[in-house]
């Protein structure tokens, strides 16, 4: 065991492991452990030093942590299933299907599914806990706002995600959603205002030109709504997320780091 | 045994438990001194005490296990993509109660002249976050990492038959966080309950530090500093939108009809559609003289009655019953504020006119897809 200790001892001194992790060794001086976070590009997303309530779980319950980190998994989980998957109506549903029974390791679907209906919930205590604890107020209101677009982004790639595998649980819980852009106010044919959008008896908003004609690329569900879904599902969505999720975090720092008692 | 489910069944009837609820929220989270004064002398302050976290929870597993014994609520609550709603149900409490009680503890503090709990004495009482926070996150990060593993291995995604576009399931539900909105299109029309409401819902949340301009509370868990604001925000985030996320999820069935938890979800449940337009009412029942040919003639009396209740209510209230509040937020903050609390109210005030008088809308124009 001695020189086991060693030898992780002399790797932490050794050129390979100091190269990567400046300062070198186990950080154990007060120095040390300010420069690990320092220098570490993922580390320095946070302060040096934080006020002491800002690390008991009482207080922050730990839910923008775990929204970021379900985050991570669904994109990782994500990134896996879309080697198998193909969104197509030929092929989605049995694609669905051989995840579970062909793949190895074939809970990637239900880790990522589970983990969506969790990311929801924990972005709802997270506004739930920044709440109750007042920490919307200046000069943190930009970032509230940021917050909420954050919310509704989780919610949008949930959504998205729904009709992916093509089942009847899929398309008409979208179909419940996406008619209601129907009944967008001047967007959509069945909308108030619409009829007005008119000139004489050419309408501009009908149902093959309305809101949701762009939502779900048809009048009907169907091979261009998986497409579209799948699309605004894997690139588009997480590619806005991740612009405010940077500005989120970058602001929390901006803006004095964790909210305190005056 | 049944005559307990029974009973079970007839409270969660929407307008019964939504009756319920808007009588006795008030009283749980005192929007005012008088409501808190009530507040304490009902007791309802032992709510945020240990062992009414206890007993609470109790009750509710105690419920669940119960309630698993009926094959109805089984099939209902062990559906896979309604397990997250269980869950929800029990952490929605669980961090009610765990902020409440911090809010509680902190009131007291402040009121005996202390410090709240989360003061600091700044810069001596800061820790680093190489080993104290990074660790909380590793810890927090493998134990949600085995959870999940857990979670997945235990209980499969859902997945039903085939898309089938010529088939529609009965009911047809919306994703599970958008019920609430699917609810509300029981007393509004798409156009409200899809896109105005869900808009006005965002733009509201994305006000709420611009409105609030109590400069207390901010940091730490309080409730006295910020009665109003919390009572609310509570009512909006508990009532109006978890508990019609539950209504939605369990208790309703096919044709959106009303299932009480252990009731059997009999799609040739018959149930009265009477509704019918304030125009009606008007024209057909008290004048007898039948529907006006003209728009809007037929429908003037209910767009006078939702302009008086979006233009006229707000400078009214701002000059009596709201007189405080309007000279603490000034005039902008006032109007926008007003819009978003009485846009709230139409849900609770459409669904008592249905519920009372079967009222379907106050304004029809069907012709131009506009009834609200």
């Amino acid at each position: 065991m001695a020189e086991k200790k060693n030898l992780l001892q002399r790797l932490a001194e050794g050129q390979i492991w100091t190269s990567i992790f400046r300062g070198g060794g186990v950080p154990k001086s007060r120095r040390q452990r300010m420069m690990v976070v320092l220098n570490s590009v993922f580390l320095h997303l946070h302060p040096v030093r934080l006020p002491k309530h800002a690390v008991k779980l009482k207080f922050t319950w730990c839910m923008g942590g775990l929204s970021f980190f379900i985050f991570l998994i669904l994109t990782i989980s994500g990134i896996l299933l879309m080697f198998y998957y193909r969104p197509t109506i030929e092929y989605a549903y049995t694609d669905i299907i051989d995840l579970a029974e062909q793949v190895p390791f074939g809970i990637m679907r239900e880790i990522h599914r589970w983990g969506a209906h969790a990311m929801v919930i924990t972005v709802w205590l997270h506004m739930f806990r920044v709440f109750m604890t007042g920490s919307y107020k200046p000069p943190r209101e930009f970032n509230w706002a940021i917050g909420v677009v954050l919310l509704l982004l989780t919610l949008l790639l949930s959504f998205t995600g729904y009709l992916l595998p093509w089942d009847q649980l899929a398309i008409w819980a979208i179909a419940v959603g996406s008619n209601m852009a129907r009944a967008t106010p001047f967007l959509g044919h069945e909308g108030p205002g619409a009829a007005l959008l008119a000139i004489g008896d050419i309408n501009f908003v009908t149902v093959a030109s309305d809101v949701r004609f762009a939502l779900i690329g048809g009048r009907f569900l169907g091979e261009a709504t998986l497409l579209r879904f799948y699309v605004l599902h894997c690139i588009g969505l997480p590619f806005v997320i991740m612009i405010f999720m940077a500005v989120h975090f970058w602001r929390i720092r901006k803006d004095g780091g964790i909210s305190t008692p005056v | 045994m049944e005559g307990f489910k029974h009973l079970i069944d007839v409270l969660a009837k929407p307008t019964i438990l939504v009756t319920f609820t808007f009588v006795i929220f008030f009283f749980i989270f005192p929007p005012s001194d008088w409501f808190d004064k009530w507040h304490r002398r009902l007791k309802f302050d032992a709510l945020w005490g240990k062992k009414s976290l206890i007993i609470i929870t109790g009750l509710l597993i105690a419920f669940f296990v119960f309630g698993l014994g009926d094959p109805d609520f089984r099939s209902i609550v062990l559906k896979p993509d309604n397990v997250p709603i269980s869950g929800l149900i029990f952490l929605v409490f669980f961090f009610t109660w765990l902020s409440m009680s911090q809010a509680y503890k902190n009131d007291e503090l402040q009121e005996a002249g202390k410090p709240v709990d989360e003061h600091y004495d700044a810069p001596n009482d800061k820790v680093l976050v190489w080993p104290d926070l990074v660790y909380v996150e590793l810890i927090s990060l493998v134990l949600c990492s085995a959870f999940f593993l857990l979670w997945s291995i235990g209980l499969a995604a859902p997945l039903e038959e085939p898309a089938n576009p010529s088939e529609s399931p009965n009911p047809a539900k919306a994703p599970w966080y958008f019920l609430g909105l699917q609810e509300m299109l029981v007393y509004f029309d798409p156009w409200m309950a899809g896109v105005v409401l869900p808009s006005l819902i965002i733009l509201g949340l994305m006000a709420i530090p611009y409105l609030d301009n109590n400069p207390e509370g901010a940091g730490y868990y309080s409730y006295k500093n910020r009665k109003l604001s919390i009572a609310i925000f509570m009512f909006g985030w508990l009532v109006l939108w978890v508990l019609l996320i539950v209504i939605g999820t369990f208790l309703r069935g096919p044709n959106w009809n009303f299932f009480g938890p252990f009731e059997y979800w009999d799609s040739h449940k018959v149930e009265a559609l009477t509704n019918v337009n304030l125009s009606e009412f008007i024209y057909v029942k008290w004048m007898g003289t039948g529907l006006p040919g003209n728009i809007l003639l037929r429908e003037i009396w209910g767009i006078i009655i939702t302009l008086g209740y979006f233009m006229v209510l707000p400078p009214l209230l701002a000059k009596t019953w709201l007189k405080d509040m309007y000279a603490k937020l000034g005039v902008a903050r006032y109007s926008i504020f007003i819009v978003l609390i009485i846009s709230a109210l139409t849900l609770p005030i459409k669904m008592y006119l249905r519920w009372m008088f079967n009222l379907k809308y106050i304004i029809s124009i069907p012709e131009y897809f506009f009834n609200f």
